[in-house]
Parts: C-alpha cells; sequence; structure tokens
C-alpha cells in the first residue's frame, strides 16, 4: 500500500519561499484507480513527480507496504515496481518503440509479444514496433506508446500524469477500458469526467491542498462548484 | 590471424570467420586472404597499392567483405579500392578498418573508395572504423570516398566510426543521377583527445534525384568533431542534411551545414543540433529501471546506432 504523510513541497522564487504543495497525506487503494483531480497550477504534476523520485520534497513522507521510500532515487523506485507515464513523452533520436519496451519490462520480447502492449493502447502494432520514438510521432501516438511502455513495465503502482492529453475518443475508451481491466494500482492526474467516474477514490487539490477525497458521488458536489479547472466531457479529434 | 586480429573483424565486419561469397582481407598493407565467385571477382591494381571489386550486371542478394586490420606499429598504409557495380544489382558492400597500436609511432591507414554504381542497381554499404590499443598511443584513419551513381539506383552507406582513432578526416563526394538516390547514415564517437573532421559534398545532378545525409556525433571528453556538408542541386531534386551532436565534457563539436540550389525545382533542407544529453531523455529511463549511467549508455548507444 502507498501512503502519503504530511508532504510539503517548496520552492524559492526570486528569494522568496513559495510552497507548491502543503501538508498532503492520503492512501493510495490498491489495485485500484485514484484520480487526482484540480485546477491548473494546484500542484498535481509536482506531487506525481515527488512520488516517484523526480521531484524530492522539502518535508513529509512516502510510505510504501510500511517502508520509508522517501528518499530512494527515481531508479530504485521503478526497480521497486513504480512506472510513470509523462504528460509529455521524451522523444529519442534512436531508440524505437521495441527498444524502450524492451527496457521496461527488463527482458528482449519477440515482436509478437511487444506487439501485443501496442495492441492494448489502439496501436495497430506492426506501423509502430520498429519506429523511433522522436518528434515525427504525433503527440497522441506519443501519449499511447507511454502507456504501452507503462504496461510492458508491469509494475504493482503506475503514475500517469494527464495520460488523457492529445488523445482521440476512440483511445480515450480503450483508455477507460485499459485503468477498468488492470489489476494494477492506478494513480493518475486528470480532469476526464469519464475516468473520475469509474475511479474508486478522487482527491481534489486545490492551491497545493487538499480539498477533499472520497468517491465520486461524495466529491461530485465538490467537483461541480469549481469555478476554475472544471471537469473536461471527452472531446473528438 | 591472432587473438585481437579476430576481435577487430568481428567489431569492423560483424566477421567471425571468413565470410561467404566474395572477400578480401587485408592486414598490414598486404592481402591476407581473397575469395572470389562467378558474379563478384576481386583484381589487385597493377598500378597502385589496391583492388578492383567488379560486380557483375544482374547480381543480386550477394555480399562482398574488404575488411583492413592493422596492427604493425608506425605502419602507414594507403589503398585504392575501386567499386564497379553493374546494372540490375542489389549487393551488400562491407568495409571497415580496425588498427590497434599500443606503441610510440603512429599508425595509419588511408582509405581511397571510389563507386562507380551502374543504373537500376541498389547498393548498401557499410564501413566501420575502429582503434584500439593504448591510450596515448596515435592512431589515424582518413578515409575518401567518391561515388557516381547511374540511373534510377540507391546506394546507401552507414559510415561509422566507433571509436578509439586519434585523428580523422573523412571524406565523401558524390554525384547523383537522374531518379538515384543517395542515403548515407554517419555514427562518429570521440573521446579523450581525438579529433574528427568530415566532409560531405554531394552534387544532385540528375533530374529527380534524392540525398539525405544524416550525421549523428556523440564527442565526450576533450575531443572536438567538425562536420561539413555541401549538397548542391542542379536539376529537381530533393536534399536533407541533418546532423546532431551530443557533447559531454569539455568536447566541442563544430556544424556547417550548406546547401545550394541551382535549379527551382531544388528542394534542400538542413538541420542541425548540438546539445548534452538530454535529461528528460534521461529520467525517462531511469523510471524504466536503469540508472544514470545505464540511461546515459542506452541514449548514445541508440543515437548512434
Amino acid at each position: 500500500m502507498l501512503e502519503v504523510k504530511n508532504l510539503v513541497y517548496e520552492v524559492v522564487q526570486d528569494g522568496q519561499t513559495k510552497r507548491i504543495l502543503d501538508d498532503i497525506s492520503f492512501v493510495v487503494p490498491e489495485k485500484q484507480l485514484l484520480v487526482i483531480t484540480g485546477p491548473n497550477g494546484s500542484g498535481k504534476s509536482t506531487l506525481a513527480k515527488i512520488l516517484m523520485g523526480i521531484l524530492s520534497p522539502t518535508y513529509g513522507q512516502i510510505l510504501w507496504d510500511g517502508k520509508d521510500i522517501t528518499k530512494l532515487s527515481i531508479s530504485e523506485r521503478a526497480r521497486m515496481s513504480f512506472g510513470f507515464a509523462f504528460q509529455q513523452p521524451a522523444t529519442f533520436k534512436g531508440l524505437t518503440v521495441k527498444d524502450l519496451i524492451d527496457i521496461a519490462s527488463g527482458t528482449k520480447n519477440s515482436i509478437p509479444s511487444a506487439c501485443e502492449y501496442l495492441s492494448r493502447v489502439g496501436l495497430c502494432a506492426r506501423e509502430y514496433i520498429s519506429r523511433e520514438v522522436d518528434n515525427k510521432l504525433s503527440g497522441g501516438e506519443l501519449k499511447r506508446i507511454e502507456l504501452a511502455i507503462l504496461l510492458a513495465k508491469n509494475s504493482e503502482i503506475n503514475i500517469c500524469d494527464e495520460p488523457e492529453a492529445g488523445i482521440d475518443l476512440w483511445s480515450f475508451d480503450a483508455l477507460v477500458r485499459l485503468f477498468e481491466s488492470e489489476q494494477k494500482t492506478f494513480l493518475v492526474i486528470s480532469h476526464q469526467k469519464r475516468l473520475i467516474e469509474i475511479a474508486k477514490k478522487v482527491i481534489l487539490l486545490k492551491r497545493g491542498r487538499i480539498e477533499g477525497e472520497g468517491s465520486f458521488s461524495e466529491m461530485r458536489p465538490l467537483l461541480e462548484n469549481q469555478t476554475c479547472g472544471k471537469l473536461s466531457e471527452v472531446q473528438n479529434g | 590471424m591472432d587473438k585481437i586480429d579476430k576481435m577487430l573483424l568481428e567489431k569492423i565486419a560483424d566477421l567471425h570467420g571468413v565470410p561467404q561469397g566474395a572477400y578480401n582481407i587485408r592486414k598490414n598493407g598486404k592481402l591476407e586472404a581473397r575469395a572470389v565467385t562467378d558474379e563478384i571477382n576481386i583484381v589487385s591494381k597493377k598500378d597502385k597499392d589496391g583492388i578492383d571489386i567488379i560486380i557483375k550486371e544482374g547480381t543480386r542478394n550477394k555480399s562482398v567483405h574488404i575488411p583492413v586490420i592493422l596492427n604493425a606499429v608506425g605502419m602507414q598504409d594507403k589503398v585504392y579500392n575501386d567499386f564497379y557495380v553493374g546494372d540490375d544489382c542489389d549487393v551488400l558492400i562491407v568495409a571497415g578498418c580496425g588498427v590497434h597500436n599500443s606503441g610510440d609511432k603512429m599508425s595509419s591507414h588511408n582509405g581511397i573508395h571510389t563507386f562507380h554504381v551502374g543504373n537500376n542497381s541498389h547498393v548498401r554499404y557499410v564501413e566501420k572504423h575502429l582503434g584500439v590499443g593504448k591510450k596515448n598511443s596515435e592512431r589515424n584513419l582518413d578515409p575518401v570516398t567518391v561515388a557516381y551513381i547511374g540511373k534510377n539506383s540507391k546506394l546507401e552507406m552507414e559510415m561509422i566510426q566507433l571509436g578509439g582513432v586519434t585523428n580523422s578526416t573523412r571524406t565523401t563526394t558524390a554525384v547523383v543521377g537522374d531518379k538515384s538516390s543517395l542515403i548515407i547514415k554517419e555514427s562518429l564517437l570521440t573521446q579523450n583527445n581525438e579529433k574528427v573532421k568530415t566532409q560531405f559534398d554531394v552534387e544532385l545532378k540528375g533530374k529527380d534525384s534524392k540525398t539525405d545525409v544524416v550525421s549523428r556525433a556523440v564527442a565526450q571528453g576533450k575531443s572536438v568533431q567538425e562536420f561539413v556538408s555541401n549538397v548542391v542541386g542542379e536539376n529537381a531534386c530533393f536534399g536533407h542534411v541533418e546532423c546532431d551532436g551530443i557533447l559531454s565534457d569539455r568536447a566541442q563539436i563544430t556544424s556547417t551545414p550548406k546547401i545550394v540550389a541551382k535549379h527551382k525545382d531544388a528542394l534542400l533542407t538542413h538541420e542541425a543540433s548540438i546539445g548534452k544529453i538530454s535529461e528528460q531523455q534521461q529520467i525517462k529511463l531511469m523510471t524504466l529501471g536503469l540508472n544514470k549511467e545505464e540511461a546515459e549508455e542506452r541514449i548514445i548507444q541508440g543515437f548512434l546506432q
């Protein structure tokens, strides 16, 4: 079980200390979907990066099955079964989709088994498996490849930063099915109503603090009252 | 052949033994082994050091290997190799040079390769260069490549410098005919105090001729790399030049891509980027379980592939 205790993240800007995350505590339900939502600038992506070890918190603790992992590096967390899908995936000159799937799964996959991960995110596998993960791919393609790599890593805790951004309606359905079908823990940053609806737990973050947490039905009034960062319906295109 | 020779052959020509088909292995300026076939003949030149590789028209799905190994300290080897590829061929040519030098005197190999590619042919050429031995021993390689490509043909060149070469001046000149294309993928790795200058001059002479020159450079230590290209479009043609460099430590990379259009239907583009390894790429691979050093190595390996 993943537990976050009294997490604080501060940065110094122009000589002033600015608190980005303020006393964040929550528990991530095991093998379920947790959605963290909230207006832009509320600290969602910062929180996700702290959980993966990309950023270090100023104060607070992160516990995984009771063990304090706050000071562990990105690689150590990755090897402990943490996975991360970036909001803006990195592109690589010279590394193919298959290369990244092989690195993620820690083994040299056969072409059919590597293709399986792509099919699960709605990509026609043969078209992509040997392609370089470079900026010739569209934003939507990169996002889906990022998810395929996450699946290949087969992590217990999967952190996804706005996985729906830039993907079309068809692949959004595939994404929803993916979160519903995988027997893994997913911690997803999202504004999408449909993802929030299927989540076991929803956390609303506002100005770096937890404004509320609970099931979708419990959170509904609070989410609908937001004046900014309103929930988005899935859009075509 | 000793253990080092075998290692060099494996690295520069992927050879684990005697290759299939035609081959010519040169060691320390002399012929070590040769085989010819009905379709690919290899003849020693009479007027200078070198060979003519004659590939009969209609030769398809065949290969020829012509690796060079050098392990004599202070040896300066120069060789002229001319390739005559007939019409309607589809062949693989594997060249490359491995220099082992741990002595005080400089060793060098200069291979001057000239390609005469006929019509309707496809040639894939792979050339790898490697220097091994003591860190301060000097190993120099100055390859010169000249290509004349006929009509409706394609010449693909993979030119790779694997590292350990102290000084290198690499010159490639090509004239591309009607509906023909020249595809060049160059990968260069320099470390310590190594220096390399690479220059491409491509003349797109034929109607609907094409070229794509992609050079990827990794410069580490205090090494210095210079990339110069000059693509001239003299007809309705398409040309693209790309030079990407990753540098670390106190290394330096200079890129000068030049394009000259002399015809209104010539379309020429170039792009160049130089920088350190992207932190975003490194972090991504670390989220997949690699540590920082492993991530860096994998990024460079992929980049130079």
